[in-house]
């Protein structure tokens, strides 16, 4: 079979548990188109050679009854690997090498997986376009010097282009669901407390989830039934009754209430997006779902919201890179001169500003004017969802105001680019589950996302709406390969 | 509301990130348009609005307080860019 790395998840799990494939085979598929594709810049750390061993191993007494029997997969490097360097695309975690694994990359091990290598994202996840990495920018397989979306970058490129059948990635304001959506592929960001955050390095931790990154619904299920577990390692992780969510999946939708919030329709919104929309809803009609116009009133108030919440929280969790136990460390005259040289030196320019705002909103004598208001802000936005919910079972929307731009664009205009997650951060804030589905072009051939945002612990059901839509919607990625010479 | 060059300089001690004049004179600027995306939280009455502080509706579980990793001394040791032996060194602070 020539054409492996072209096949979903759910053909190569098939196709292994068949026998029509070996482990050793689909991973030696995998790390060869990998390593030719070098010029997207999606991994960091590559660890081919145990990917190939571990294939090699599993195929001699292959365990053909778990879920990803010896599928390779390189996952966001701010999962925290056992004896695997861990950078969280940054400067100060550079050679830290952790002595634990995160829970959820060990549920995908515990599953028969293979892990082929550590992949690129915004530094710490701060980022809407993969370009604060340390390790640099990662190309778009859609074409050429396009950002890939972040802060999963790394994640989305990998998956679009077909280096990994699947991966994960973590989204604290839409770093799943964004890049996914500027990829043509499927991301979605679980209900907080879904699945573990232990092992994940922190940037705002009451907002942060793991989640599957897929070239399809169905994929995206199934990696999600292996990573949703409760953990007791994570004290936030809720014990809710989980679907099985790929067995569980139906195209059957017919009755369900899909709700339009009015305040999505931005200023400025490019046209194409507002068609995109009205043909999503034409799709979800035509699947049997009955549209019902809503309102969130305070969508408006979401982003900033955000971005005094989570820069507060990440400045907290950023206090621990210190340059004494672990990571980088610049040399200076005292302690306290060498914490400063060293967090100057070791963090990026948009880790910096978001360690200082947060700082800020946190100092004595402005704590109530900003960090308590928006957590008053943030109760305003979750109650416009509950109360939303009493009238509808999901909400759709555009997953981002616009296509993949290209690199550079925004990089000097740090509000312009925190606009791109104006549809994506109201679902973390309110803690919901939100799916990403490619749902086609615009002008310039890019792909566009849309979005179902679920019921807290509704999964489920928001998969089902993805997987009856993706049918309608029969979306084909354009992928030409530019960057294999 | 704005931001000086005085300000930022207070945060940068707070936040233990060191700025020389002109990174601070750059983020007086992005840190004055970030925040007047913020002000316009000051649109909203909240003052009968309960702040949220969590999401999980949870009550914290409480577990045995017992060792469950291995002894990972070495590997702990070794992450560190500076050791001695069993100690992580700093630079002198008591004279």
């Amino acid at each position: 079979m020539s054409d492996i790395t072209k096949q979903s998840l759910s053909e190569l799990v098939e196709n292994i548990k068949s026998k029509k494939l070996s482990s050793s085979e689909v991973t030696k598929s995998f790390v060869e188109r990998s390593d030719k594709s070098k010029a997207l810049n999606t991994y960091i750390t590559e660890d081919y050679a145990n990917a190939l061993n571990k294939a090699k191993k599993f195929d001699e007494k292959p365990n053909l009854n778990l879920k990803l029997p010896g599928i390779p997969m390189a996952v966001k490097d701010l999962f925290c690997t056992t004896d695997l360097r861990t950078t969280a695309g940054s400067k100060i975690l550079n050679n830290f090498v952790p002595t634990y694994e995160s829970t959820v990359t060990q549920n995908i091990w515990n599953e028969g997986a293979i892990l082929m290598g550590k992949l690129n994202c915004d530094e710490f996840a701060m980022g809407s376009s993969n370009e604060t990495s340390f390790f640099g920018n990662v190309q778009n397989p859609i074409d050429k010097n396009l950002v890939p979306g972040g802060s999963s970058g790394g994640s989305s490129s990998a998956v679009a282009a077909q280096l990994t059948p699947i991966t994960i990635g973590t989204d604290t304001g839409g770093s799943i669901r964004q890049p996914a959506s500027f990829t043509g592929t499927v991301g979605l960001k679980p209900t907080y407390g879904s699945c573990s955050r232990y092992g994940i390095v922190a940037f705002a931790s009451s907002l942060d989830q793991a989640g599957p990154m897929a070239q399809n619904v169905k994929d995206c299920a199934l990696l999600q039934e292996v990573i949703s577990t409760y953990d007791e390692k994570d004290s936030t992780s809720i014990d809710f009754k989980r679907n099985e969510y790929s067995k569980d999946l139906t195209k059957d939708i017919k009755g369900k209430k899909i709700g339009i919030p009015k305040e999505y329709r931005v200023d400025g919104m490019p046209k194409e997006i507002e068609d995109l929309w009205k043909k999503g809803i034409e799709y979800a009609k035509d699947c049997g779902a009955e549209i019902i116009d809503i309102s969130l009133p305070h969508t408006n108030y979401a982003l900033p919201t955000y971005y005094i919440v989570a820069p507060a929280e990440a400045s907290s969790n950023l206090a621990r890179y210190d340059g004494v136990k672990y990571g980088f460390r610049a040399e200076g005259e005292n302690l306290i001169d060498m914490y400063e040289k060293t967090r100057s030196e070791g963090f990026g320019a948009e880790v910096q500003r978001r360690i200082m705002i947060g700082t800020y909103v946190l100092s004595s004598g402005y704590y109530d004017a900003y960090y308590l208001k928006a957590q008053k802000v943030r109760k305003l936005i979750k109650n416009d969802f509950d109360d939303a919910y009493k009238k509808v079972d999901a909400i759709l929307t555009p997953s981002t105001p616009s296509s993949a731009f290209k690199i550079g664009e925004k990089t000097n205009d740090p509000v312009s680019m925190y606009l791109n997650d104006i549809f994506t951060v109201p679902v973390n804030l309110a803690g919901l589950p939100g799916i990403s589905i490619p749902a086609g072009h615009d002008a310039k051939g890019y792909p566009l996302g849309l979005q179902i945002i679920g019921k807290a612990f509704d999964e489920q059901n928001i998969l089902n709406i993805a997987y009856a839509m993706e049918e309608k919607i029969n979306f084909k990625n354009n992928i030409t390969d530019w960057w294999i010479k | 509301m704005s931001i000086d060059l005085k300000t930022i300089k207070h945060i940068s001690k707070l936040s233990r990130i060191s700025v020389d004049e002109k990174k601070a004179e750059k983020l007086v600027g992005d840190l004055n348009s970030i925040f007047d995306f913020i002000e316009k939280l000051n649109e909203l009455k909240t003052d009968n609005v309960e702040p949220l502080t969590s999401v999980a509706e949870t009550t914290l579980k409480l577990r045995s307080d017992e060792v469950k990793s291995k002894n990972l001394r070495d590997q702990v040791i070794k992450n560190s860019p500076k050791e001695n032996e069993d100690y992580f060194v700093v630079p002198k602070v008591i004279e």
